[in-house]
């Protein structure tokens, strides 16, 4: 960065500072008289909020570290003595505790935010990405603090979780094991978490700075979803926003507040105050309730994925992938031209078409009946015929992870060039029925995996499997385009004459005179 | 040294150099990451607690004792003639994870395995008397609803193996030394 067209500083020790290392420079460039659009409405918190709970994240979890001890002898006698002798010791923890929840919050509101108003849009991909992973690693974060204290759903969550790994094909067993630090989750583990759990909070705070980075690049998005043009745009980062973002933040911290001071253990589960018992299993193993939508999509994959499944599935895919994927349907199978594989690269699509229906509904069909009814005379008779390729377990694992990575490619998926959902009536109401199926997979993710919730939990994973693989690639194609306003001034003008237009209406109807 | 001479192969002398010094920043690279990978692997003092012995004697008939083995319960079940019965007269080949009884034992009336469940890893409920035993009186995972029968066999429910049988040896007719 060079110094040259730096505007001097009126004190002599900012100055000082500045002319030497431009940090006041710099901040009033990023934080000061940063133009961002002048349309904001209080989604456009989170972010800010969000920064201060990892803030206070971090503040809180350093203070309980000079407290808590790490050693499976110990550390659930170390978190309750900080509970009742650390001078404040429960108040830090309760702050810890219920601030790892809040922050979630923050963050998942911040992610429905950049989903409904199309923030993850070129140019702001790799920003949308970032953002993604450090959900990923809040998640890891989140994971082992709460084995930390080495409560009964501390220990229990901790095999469950680590156990998964040994779906794996081949390298499984071995990855558990290399995870543990032994033959079960044990001291080894503990001390590991403990120490992965101090610092991943600060690879957090780097790539969160990569974040900020990135969209201090590419500007922020606003509700219109349309680019600033020019200066009647936008309005200055501070006092605007900067206002703004403190009103928003302390109501949240209010509600923070009143969980921390009230009903500190409301989110919390009573069990992990019994000590970790490697011989007693708790009767209903739950996660944390942030962790739950995920936990509904691995626990919905109760079959296994049998040869018919699969080639049911690919053709259905096929045929979403031909009519959706692609902005003009080929004329010949895409894959067969690409290999130039002989006799297939000349068969029209015409005729191709039906005949990957045609699979798709048989195999689909069998390969259910095999794996959702294995009791069912037919399915017994043509198991034989086709192998289980993945097993149930497997699949939830993949299906977890799936989930994280749709989120990942979204910004390649969604090729519509308008961004917000204000323009775009149909994605409307996809994203917003996306948001009532995650709170739907919440629920039941918390419910016992049996009878009723396990229907729900499969019709609501393969919603949100859907949104990204038919919906959004279906509304590329064929959502209608209304024209959007020119400019972001235009777009609020707008609104406010709409309104205006509508209070009008009510007072005329008001008046007796004008009814007549 | 003509240029040609140098390049006749395709490719230079600087190319050889640039793959070698990959090679072995690679090679280098490899052997200092993996003394920090492997140090997550189990200890040696850890390992070295992989072998008990457990006394017998005291176990009644239809009775189960519970011990640690490797951090891990290992149940051990002095078995009735009728839970014998029950596990020898299974279609074996209608199982999920196919086994005979005697594959699983080395006496018949002592059944010793690993009490995890293959699943997810909870403990299965069918040691104390007034456990619940499931549907084919063994255990019963309480987690996510597996049963296994009085083999330990994986006979309904998500998880995919039976319960592992650790390796063990009888040193004496009551007592078997596990690992």
């Amino acid at each position: 960065m060079g110094s040259g067209n730096r505007q001097p500083f009126d004190n002599p020790v900012i100055e000082w500072v500045d002319s030497r290392l431009p940090v006041f420079t710099l901040m009033n460039k990023e934080y000061g008289v940063f133009p961002t659009p002048k349309n904001f409405n209080y989604f456009w918190n989170f972010g800010a909020i969000a920064m201060v709970m990892l803030i206070l994240m971090l503040v809180t979890g350093i203070t309980l570290a000079m407290h808590y001890a790490a050693h499976t002898d110990v550390a659930f006698s170390s978190v309750e003595r900080i509970m009742r002798d650390v001078n404040f010791g429960w108040l830090i923890r309760y702050m810890h505790m219920n601030g790892a929840s809040f922050f979630f919050i923050a963050v998942y509101i911040h992610i429905f935010r950049g989903l409904y108003y199309g923030s993850y849009k070129q140019p702001r991909e790799l920003l949308w990405m970032l953002g993604v992973l450090i959900l990923l690693l809040m998640m890891a974060t989140a994971f082992m603090g709460y084995v930390l204290p080495w409560g009964q759903m501390s220990f229990w969550g901790a095999t469950v979780i680590t156990n998964l790994f040994s779906a794996l094909p081949v390298v499984g067993p071995g990855i558990v094991e290399w995870l543990w630090g032994g033959f079960a989750v044990d001291n080894p583990t503990l001390n590991r978490f403990f120490s992965l759990h101090y610092l991943l909070p600060f690879v957090i705070f780097a790539v969160v700075f990569l974040h900020v980075w990135a969209l201090h690049v590419t500007g922020s998005n606003n509700p219109s979803g349309i680019e600033p043009n020019g200066p009647q745009d936008t309005i200055p980062f501070h006092p605007y926003y900067t206002m703004k973002d403190t009103a928003g933040l302390l109501l949240f911290l209010l509600i923070y507040c009143i969980f921390t001071f009230f009903m500190p253990n409301a989110l919390g589960h009573p069990d992990n105050y019994i000590e970790a018992n490697p011989l007693v299993t708790p009767a209903h193993i739950v996660p944390e309730w942030y962790f739950l939508p995920y936990y509904a999509i691995l626990r919905a994959v109760t079959f296994d994925t049998n040869l018919f499944l699969l080639i049911g599935l690919v053709c259905a895919a096929y045929l979403v992938a031909v009519n959706l994927w692609f902005t003009k349907k080929p004329e010949n199978c895409p894959v067969a031209t690409t290999f130039k594989i002989p006799v297939l690269q000349d068969i029209p699509m015409k005729a191709l078409e039906p005949l990957m229906a045609a699979g798709a509904v048989l195999f689909l069909g069998i390969g259910g009946m095999i794996a959702f009814m294995p009791d069912m005379g037919m399915a017994k008779m043509m198991d034989a015929a086709a192998p289980v390729l993945v097993e149930a377990k497997l699949g939830g694992v993949l299906a977890m992870f799936g989930s994280i990575a749709m989120l990942f490619v979204l910004p390649f998926i969604d090729r519509h060039p308008y961004r917000s959902a204000v323009f775009r009536p149909w994605f409307k109401v996809a994203v917003l029925l996306l948001t009532i199926d995650f709170f739907v997979l919440t629920y039941v993710g918390g419910k016992p995996a049996e009878g009723l919730y396990v229907l729900v939990a499969q019709a609501a994973t393969a919603y949100y499997f859907a949104f990204f693989l038919v919906i959004i690639p279906f509304l590329n194609k064929f959502e209608p385009r209304v024209p959007l306003p020119p400019s972001i001034h235009q777009y609020v003008l707008d609104k406010k004459a709409k309104k205006k237009q509508k209070s009008d209406d009510y007072m005329n109807a008001l008046k007796p005179e004008a009814a007549e | 040294m003509s240029m040609d001479e140098d390049t006749k192969d395709g490719g230079s002398r600087r190319d050889f150099l640039y793959l070698t010094a990959a090679a072995f920043g690679a090679v280098g690279t490899g052997s200092v990451a993996w003394p920090f990978i492997h140090q997550m692997n189990p200890a040696a003092d850890t390992k070295a607690l992989s072998t008990i012995e457990v006394d017998l004697a005291p176990i009644e008939q239809g009775q189960a004792i519970t011990v640690m083995w490797q951090g891990k319960p290992v149940f051990i079940r002095h078995r009735t003639a009728k839970e014998i019965e029950e596990a020898r007269t299974v279609d074996v080949s209608s199982l999920r994870d196919s086994q005979t009884d005697e594959e699983r034992v080395e006496k018949p009336e002592w059944l010793i395995m690993v009490g995890v469940c293959t699943h997810l890893g909870c403990i299965p409920l069918g040691q104390k008397t007034g456990d619940v035993k499931g549907d084919y009186d063994g255990w019963f995972c309480p987690c996510h609803g597996s049963h296994y029968d009085s083999s330990g066999r994986i006979r309904k429910g998500p998880a995919p193996k039976n319960l592992p049988v650790p390796p063990y040896a009888f040193v004496s007719d009551t007592k078997i030394k596990i690992g």
